[in-house]
């Protein structure tokens, strides 16, 4: 090598770079333009117009929505019992499937980020993904050949010789039904079902970040598993459980397909708001049907954050 | 400061292996009661192994582990009178430095009043008095370890051990907490075993340590012990510099045709020709590099028979240009008979 070559500059590019240096605004200000258009106008633009939408009115003897401010649709909403019927059923089931859903991914999340070997734990992954791959609908109806009178829940359970349970089970007041494809106890299977791997992918994170020492530390200090799980993991993976639930929670109060595939005839939230801005026509009231889950999830994320799910965030 | 009566922890031919690593193989010793006990080594030499299996996170595959005297074979962590420093300090982030500090105390019930009491005792030990409210990710590094150790002292374990405690600390605190936790270990009297790989921090701190190498025990003795009559060539590399002898040099200067370790500030540089006291062992050559060190100066010799010798000198006479230390100097070089120290192969 000469000293020529060595003294001369290389050939440097980057102009769009030299001059963008020196201008984080102008950078974060490109970065950020098209996600917040989108998120503001298309979004949560959209949304503000839906609910603006429940203080407008239906005339009575046209049907045609009045687009004045009143209150008239909320006077509406809350005197009818059956409205309320609706949002408790909904809300109900949405807290039955996130408990299970809770108690069925903790076990799984912790034996995938503590024990579970590389390839387990990828395949194992895998099966939590998999059934996000394919269709909902395939599934759902999938679930209604599994669940039905003559379908394989039934055909095992006479093999097994547990008929006898499925029937006590059906029996139940409430929940139970005709079929399990015709009772609450159906729709609760398969809301749980469908949702699981929004509850366990939150929880898998939030435990992958508690480090194995802490959990060595409270052994060392003299606290046995019971105690260590009480105090130290289920603190700490507190926030990924309430992300699992903000998902399992709210996807199950707005779903409408389930509940009109497997279960009774009695509608859920995410049904009558379907039918009164479908059939009915009635989008005042659809309107203020949707404010329900909004309400209820941020009661449930305040309720959250004082219980402190946000602390360890 | 051996005490007397059972040993804190003994190692009975232990051996842990992890798939084909040998991870611990075969080591046994023995830590007196109220000892500072480091284990010294590289990574992956053993020694955490060797802590994770008297804290109970291990079980040897092997041998037997007694603490105080008993078998603690099968025996969880939990159970064992044992508490750990961890590395990383391990601290409960959900928790304040107060409710982490007690958090051994909560896990046997003792009431909330006492412990907040010995709390607040503990802190001022650790010289955080007035923390108590504070959360781990409020405090530095140095802080955060504190913290650390006083929540494993205040279970009065009977044995305290020390992973690397300060190994994310910076050089000065290093050393002050080094201090520190020697004056800490002789107020309350627990026996220390103390995890490192920085040798100086282990020959300024320790009552005994031990040499780790592949899973095995190289040398196990008090500090000035084991720096001056390094057992392998193994220990004479890894604790403090060394001028390793072979060949030539070691027939030439040991006297016989085997290996033998010369600390480089033994080794002393005269004048060419000049005369050799009595019980003293010379060789001649010339300087070939000289590399300023600020306290000291390590110069290079190039001996006139081949190999070559580094010495170190302090810098009594301070600057930088040393009178007769220029490369090409011709110079003789003599040792005490008796620094000249034979090293076996390593274990």
């Amino acid at each position: 090598m000469t000293a020529a070559t060595l003294s001369a500059p290389l050939p440097r590019g980057g102009g769009v770079s030299r001059f963008l240096y020196g201008r984080p605004g102008l950078v974060l200000l490109l970065l950020l333009a098209p996600p917040l258009l989108w998120l503001g106008i298309i979004y949560l633009g959209s949304l503000f117009t839906l609910l603006a939408h429940s203080f407008f009115y239906l005339d009575e003897f046209s049907g045609v929505m009045v687009r004045e401010v009143s209150l008239d649709t909320w006077k509406e909403f809350f005197r009818s019992p059956a409205h309320w019927d609706v949002v408790l059923r909904s809300a109900l089931m949405a807290a039955a499937v996130t408990l299970a859903s809770a108690l069925i991914a903790f076990p799984l999340a912790y034996y995938m980020v503590r024990y579970a070997g590389l390839r387990l734990k990828g395949l194992l992954y895998l099966a939590v993904m998999l059934p996000l791959w394919s269709s909902y609908l395939v599934r759902v109806y999938a679930w209604k050949l599994i669940l039905a009178k003559e379908g394989i829940v039934s055909w095992l359970a006479a093999q097994t010789h547990l008929t006898w349970l499925l029937e006590a089970l059906l029996a139940t007041p409430v929940v139970g039904g005709p079929s399990l494809s015709t009772s609450y106890l159906g729709t609760f299977t398969v809301f749980t079902y469908i949702w699981l791997p929004f509850m366990i992918l939150p929880i898998v994170a939030a435990l992958e970040r508690v480090p194995a020492t802490v959990i060595e530390a409270s052994g060392d200090l003299g606290a046995n598993p019971g105690q260590t799980f009480r105090r130290v993991i289920l603190p700490l993976a507190f926030p990924g459980v309430v992300a699992g639930s903000i998902f399992t929670f709210s996807l199950t109060l707005g779903d409408y397909i389930i509940p009109s595939i497997i279960g009774k005839s009695t509608p859920f939230l995410g049904e009558t708001v379907y039918r009164l801005q479908g059939t009915a026509g009635n989008i005042p009231l659809a309107a203020a049907f949707t404010v329900v889950p909004i309400v209820v999830m941020g009661v449930y994320l305040m309720i959250a954050k004082r219980l402190g799910a946000f602390d360890a965030l | 400061m051996a005490g007397e009566g059972v040993p804190a922890v003994t190692f009975q031919g232990v051996c842990r292996h992890f798939g084909e690593v040998r991870a611990v193989d075969e080591v046994s010793f023995s830590i007196a009661d109220g000892e500072f006990f480091s284990m010294l080594g590289p990574s992956g030499s053993g020694k955490t192994t060797c802590l994770r299996l008297i804290a109970g996170f291990e079980q040897p595959d092997r041998g037997h582990i007694q603490v105080h005297g008993v078998n603690v074979e099968g025996v969880p962590p939990f159970d064992r009178d044992v508490n750990t420093v961890f590395q990383d300090y391990a601290l409960f982030p959900h928790m304040s430095v107060g409710e982490n500090v007690e958090y051994g105390l909560m896990i046997r019930k003792v009431p909330r009043a006492e412990r907040r009491k010995r709390a607040e005792e503990m802190l001022g030990l650790v010289k955080l008095d007035g923390l108590y409210a504070r959360r781990p990710g409020q405090l530095s590094g140095g802080q955060r370890q504190r913290v650390a150790l006083a929540r494993a002292l205040i279970n009065r374990p009977r044995v305290l051990l020390l992973d690397e405690p300060l190994g994310a600390l910076d050089l000065k605190l290093r050393e002050a907490m080094q201090a520190e936790l020697k004056t800490i270990q002789r107020q309350v009297g627990i026996t220390f075993v103390y995890v490192t790989h920085d040798q100086g921090e282990a020959l300024s701190m320790s009552d005994r340590l031990a040499v780790f190498n592949h899973g095995r025990i190289e040398q196990i003795g008090a500090p000035a012990e084991v720096y001056d009559h390094p057992a392998t060539q193994f220990v004479a590399g890894f604790v403090g510099q060394t001028n390793l002898l072979e060949g030539y040099l070691a027939q030439r200067l040991g006297g016989f045709p085997a290996s033998y370790a010369v600390r480089p500030e033994r080794i002393r540089i005269l004048p060419a020709e000049a005369e050799v006291p009595p019980g003293f062992a010379s060789i001649d050559g010339r300087v070939s590099a000289v590399t300023y060190l600020g306290a000291n100066s390590r110069v290079e010799v190039e001996v006139d028979e081949g190999g070559r010798l580094q010495v170190v000198e302090q810098n009594v006479e301070g600057g930088m240009a040393m009178e007769g230390r220029a490369p090409g100097t011709a110079v003789r070089l003599v040792i005490e008979r008796r620094h000249i120290q034979a090293v076996s192969e390593s274990r």
